[in-house]
């Protein structure tokens, strides 16, 4: 599944462009730690968090992850906005909370 | 061959922390290394560099790729490490409220570097400074 089939599936908003949005997600890692998901999380994961900021950034893009999203509607800050654009990691944001969201990838992923 | 890449890392300036392991994604997918190797680089570099952003006001880095491995070397002149068999446990941090709100100071970012790399070894003197050398083999 590629993120643009699970934004459309889950109702997720793309806060960066869509162009790369053909990444394949093949899992999906829930955390706000950056240490935490740089150890666990594998590539290829969605991303589950409230942390919008730039490192969040970095680490997304260090990773190799699928992508970001910001559950409960956190805020992305526009730094952070201005490097996912230049490392094309994809952002996506939905107001759903983390456990709800990673509930609805895990049925659709079905993992 | 060996490519050699060299960074100076700005204490002061925390909106670049993560850009010298970036650069460095950057050129070993450019070298065509494997993926599993450019990752586990990027994940130990990176918080290797942050470490020094948030412990020692800032250092260098030297990387240097030759055929059969990634070598790095991380030196800042910071506080140093007490304990570093302490800091090397998974949860052990000093990073303050200020640190934990970025979402930093879970104390695995040493830990993380052991896990990700094939050789680690730190070198450090209280009030003097910390040298990190790893090495990443390309199999
Ligand atoms: N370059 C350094 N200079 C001085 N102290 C350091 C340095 N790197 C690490 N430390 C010390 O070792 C501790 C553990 O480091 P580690 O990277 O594992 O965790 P952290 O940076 O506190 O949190 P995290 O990496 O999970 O965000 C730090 O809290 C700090 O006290
Ligand atoms: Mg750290």
């Amino acid at each position: 599944m590629t993120v643009n089939d699970l934004a459309d599936k889950l109702g997720l908003v793309f806060l960066t462009g869509q162009e790369d949005a053909q990444k394949q997600v093949s899992g999906c890692y829930c955390g706000d730690l950056l240490s935490f998901v740089m150890s666990r999380a594998k590539s290829g994961d969605a991303w589950l968090t409230v942390m919008g900021h730039l490192n969040s950034v970095g680490v997304a893009a260090l990773a190799d992850l699928a992508c970001i999203i910001l559950t409960e509607n956190a805020p992305l800050s526009p730094d952070a906005l201005e490097r996912a654009r230049q490392n094309k990691v994809i952002i996506l944001q939905t107001e759903k909370t983390t456990f709800e969201c990673a509930v609805a990838i895990a049925a659709f992923l079905k993992i | 061959m060996t490519v050699k890449l060299n960074f100076k890392i700005d204490g002061n300036d925390f909106t670049r922390a993560g850009e010298a392991s970036g650069e460095v994604k950057r050129v070993l997918k450019e070298l065509g290394l494997p993926s599993d190797v450019i990752r586990n680089v990027s994940i130990a570099l990176y918080e290797g560099e942050i470490n020094m952003y948030l412990h020692a006001n800032g250092g260098q880095i030297e990387v240097a790729v030759s055929p059969d491995a990634v070598g790095m070397v991380l030196t800042d002149s910071g506080p140093g490490i007490e304990n570093v068999a302490l800091a090397m446990k998974e949860g052990y941090s000093t990073a303050d409220d200020n640190i934990r709100s970025l979402g930093f100071g879970a104390g695995m970012g040493l830990p993380n570097i052991k896990k990700y790399t094939d050789h680690m070894m730190i070198e450090t003197e209280v009030g003097v400074g910390t040298t990190i050398r790893l090495k990443v083999y390309i199999k």
